[in-house]
């Protein structure tokens, strides 16, 4: 279960300002804001703008460039499901396909209860023991069918 | 007298069971009443055998694998713990001692010669079994001789390009400008790679101390360590090390005692594959969107800041304290034709032995995946692979000669790349995967090119095409037309050599692109 907390403009300020002093702040500043919030809320934005000196735009391009950070909510729980060359060739298509059959959602998906977003990663350097995943931030490998389902049961 | 056992947190081992089989090891022995020590090591990279735990006895260590959580009380009960038997304990999962586990025995383990064997965060065990010495000669031979023996040893550039890296250092010594930066480049996007991934988790401080190398033969005081968010336990060993070291005075200010400063900070990406290449990977770092600059200026005059920064991939980095340490020709000495020293091949996807093989350069394609990986996993015949991640070619059997050097790759259209191999059965769609490189090029381009933002989105529908027998010969002119521009008119080589894995699937299999049962029985 990954932690979700309120919008909370104060903690949003400490945290750029415990960030802010760094060469290149924006992605340290980022991550940690989606740490404690579960993704980049859209207030943080001018935030983060008045802290490192940079234009709204500029601050929104970068949230956008990056495939990690996210603009809503995500469900409870995180499964990020490589979709890269070794886990296909070891049978990642065919676990994806059923991983997002049994949860109805696409890629960046939430399911409709909330519980679970479907996200695709491109390789998570477990391509030895392929087809791999990271449930909430615990890495699975050696998956197939049967691995997949009590994967996702494990988070229900 | 305490058991000692060896259990590794490396990611790849935690993927299939290693903290379980550690908690069981540690709850059995203690049901037992027996002292035992685990120590996490990092991983030997012989994947198809994780969990692999090691027990030390006064003979040296004997390995067992794969270890699920279920077979530790029969583990237990055959006497893992009994530090009296010398061939260990006898058990269907008994490997013996590990070096003598061919796959690890025909490997020259240079620059992974602790990694799986020593507590990575440990700094005693890492001067223990040679750490620093490289560190300490180059401080005590100075900068320049520091730049000469890196340009002797012939190593070249292990993130992809090739570029020997004597002369990226000696450019940056050269050049005026302070603070001068060390950047080391841990995004390993490849698919099938994880030599970076590894080596941190399981050597940081050999990552650490290539670093500072750098650091002292460059002239430069700030080090920054940039590894992808993908790899959380890597970002954790790294920063865990560095602290380590920071404290034992191995960074810093002076550091060995030395009139040189130097100090690292780990930044972490956020899932752009493009980031991997060094103008992008500096534009993240300095906070802004991950797009790749144009050249000149090269990193080593302006990078970093504008400032003059030595960019490196993880291994190269870390083959320098071998170097420094055992002198150029130790390094030089092994290899094949331009390409000096060792590489760290790893073998992934669907291969029966899969892990990390570091040689000299020269072995073929054929012995690697043949007789090291021994063939796939799933039993079936071998059809193709993909060497060098998503941007490399896929090779047939009828290229398995090839010897693992970057000139015979580059002279079959191919590249090494960081020295990832992906095997396939013959199970593939080769339509799907020139279908997929496509995808992959349009989802991670910068966008600062049209041939890539464009052309890769094009190249998809045009495969797509194909597959469906639509004008099928105009069709496959385009494809070829849309990958000559792509070659062309990219300004990296994501967009440039795309056309790499896309064209090596076409000619090598071109059965795979006309619609037909295999395509049908694939939808
Ligand atoms: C799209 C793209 C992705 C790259 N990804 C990586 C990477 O993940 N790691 C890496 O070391 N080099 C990567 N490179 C190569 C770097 O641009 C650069 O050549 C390398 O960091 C230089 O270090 P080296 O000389 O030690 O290899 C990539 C290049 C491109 C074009
Ligand atoms: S080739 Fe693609 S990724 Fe490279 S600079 Fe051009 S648009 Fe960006
Ligand atoms: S390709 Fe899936 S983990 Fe590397």
């Amino acid at each position: 279960m990954l932690p979700s907390h309120p919008w909370n403009a104060e903690r949003a300020s400490e945290i750029i300002a415990a960030h802010g002093a760094a060469e290149g702040a924006t992605l340290p500043i980022l991550h940690a804001l989606q740490e404690a919030f579960g993704h980049v809320p859209e207030a943080a934005v001018p935030m983060i703008a008045a802290a490192l000196n940079l234009t709204r735009a500029e601050v929104h391009g970068v949230v956008t460039f990056y495939h990690d950070f996210r603009r809503a909510p995500p469900g409870r729980h995180v499964v990020k499901l490589c979709r890269a060359e070794a886990c296909q060739s070891a049978g990642g298509r065919a676990v994806a396909d059923g991983v997002r059959t049994r949860l109805g959602v696409s890629w960046g998906g939430t399911t409709p209860d909330g519980r679970v977003t479907l996200e695709a990663v491109y390789c998570l350097g477990l391509c030895a023991t392929a087809p791999a995943a990271m449930v909430d931030g615990e890495v699975i490998g050696r998956l197939d069918e049967a691995a997949a389902e009590r994967m996702l049961r494990a988070i229900r | 007298m305490t058991a000692t056992l060896y259990v590794p947190r490396d990611a790849g081992a935690l993927a299939v069971g290693a903290e379980r089989v550690a908690q069981a090891l540690a709850a059995g022995a203690a049901a037992r009443g027996i002292a035992a020590r685990i120590v996490r090591t990092g991983s030997r990279g012989l994947y198809w055998l994780e969990p692999m735990v090691e027990i030390a006895t006064p003979a040296g260590r004997i390995a067992y694998g794969p270890v699920a959580e279920d077979d530790v009380p029969g583990l237990l009960d055959a006497g893992l713990l009994d530090v009296g038997l010398l061939e260990g304990a006898p058990h269907r999962l008994r490997l013996g001692p590990p070096e003598a586990i061919p796959f690890l025995a025909r490997q020259t383990r240079l620059v992974f010669a602790r990694c799986g064997i020593v507590d990575p965060l440990s700094l005693d065990d890492y001067r223990a079994n040679g750490g620093l010495q490289g560190l300490a000669r180059a401080i005590a031979i100075g900068p320049q001789a520091t730049v000469e023996t890196i340009v002797e040893s012939g190593l070249r550039g292990r993130g992809g390009a090739g570029f020997p890296t004597g002369i990226k250092w000696r450019t940056v010594a050269a050049a005026a400008g302070a603070p001068k930066y060390v950047v080391c480049n841990a995004d390993e996007g490849d698919s099938g790679t994880f030599a970076d991934r590894m080596l941190l988790e399981g050597d940081p401080f050999v990552v650490i101390e290539g670093m500072a190398i750098a650091g002292v033969a460059a002239g430069a005081t700030r080090g920054y360590l940039y590894i992808r968010s993908e790899y959380p336990h890597a970002v954790a060993a790294a920063q865990a090390a560095i602290d380590a070291a920071r404290g034992a005075g191995v960074l810093g200010a002076g550091i060995l005692g030395s009139s040189h400063d130097f100090d690292i900070a780990v930044r972490v990406g956020a899932g752009a594959y493009v980031c991997g290449e060094e103008t992008a990977l500096l534009e993240s770092l300095e906070g802004r969107r991950g797009q790749v600059r144009a050249k000149p200026p090269l990193p080593a005059h302006a990078g970093l800041f504008g400032k003059p920064t030595v960019i490196n991939n993880v291994v190269s980095l870390a083959s320098a304290p071998f170097i420094l340490a055992n002198g150029a020709a130790a390094f030089r000495d092994c290899g094949y034709g331009r390409s000096r020293g060792t590489m760290p091949i790893q073998l992934a996807g669907n291969v029966r032995r899969g892990g990390l093989f570091e040689a000299a350069f020269g072995m073929t394609l054929g012995e690697l995946v043949d007789d090291v990986g021994g063939g796939t996993a799933s039993g079936r015949p071998v059809r193709a692979v993909q060497v060098g991640g998503p941007l490399g070619a896929y090779f047939p059997r009828a290229l398995f000669d090839t010897p693992f050097d970057y000139e015979a790759f580059a002279a079959r259209d191919g590249l090494i790349g960081h020295g990832g191999v992906v095997v396939f059965d013959d199970s593939v769609d080769m339509a799907q995967q020139a279908r997929f490189a496509m995808e992959f090029c349009a989802i991670e381009s910068c966008g600062k090119c049209t041939p890539c933002r464009i052309g890769a989105t094009r190249g998809v529908e045009v495969v797509d095409r194909i597959v469906a027998g639509t004008a099928r010969e105009a069709n496959l002119a385009l494809l070829e037309e849309l990958c000559t521009t792509m070659k062309l008119g990219s300004l990296c080589a994501l967009g440039g050599l795309t056309p790499y894995p896309v064209m090596s699937a076409l000619t090598h299999f071109p059965e795979d692109f006309r619609s037909g049962p295999r395509l049908a029985a694939a939808e």
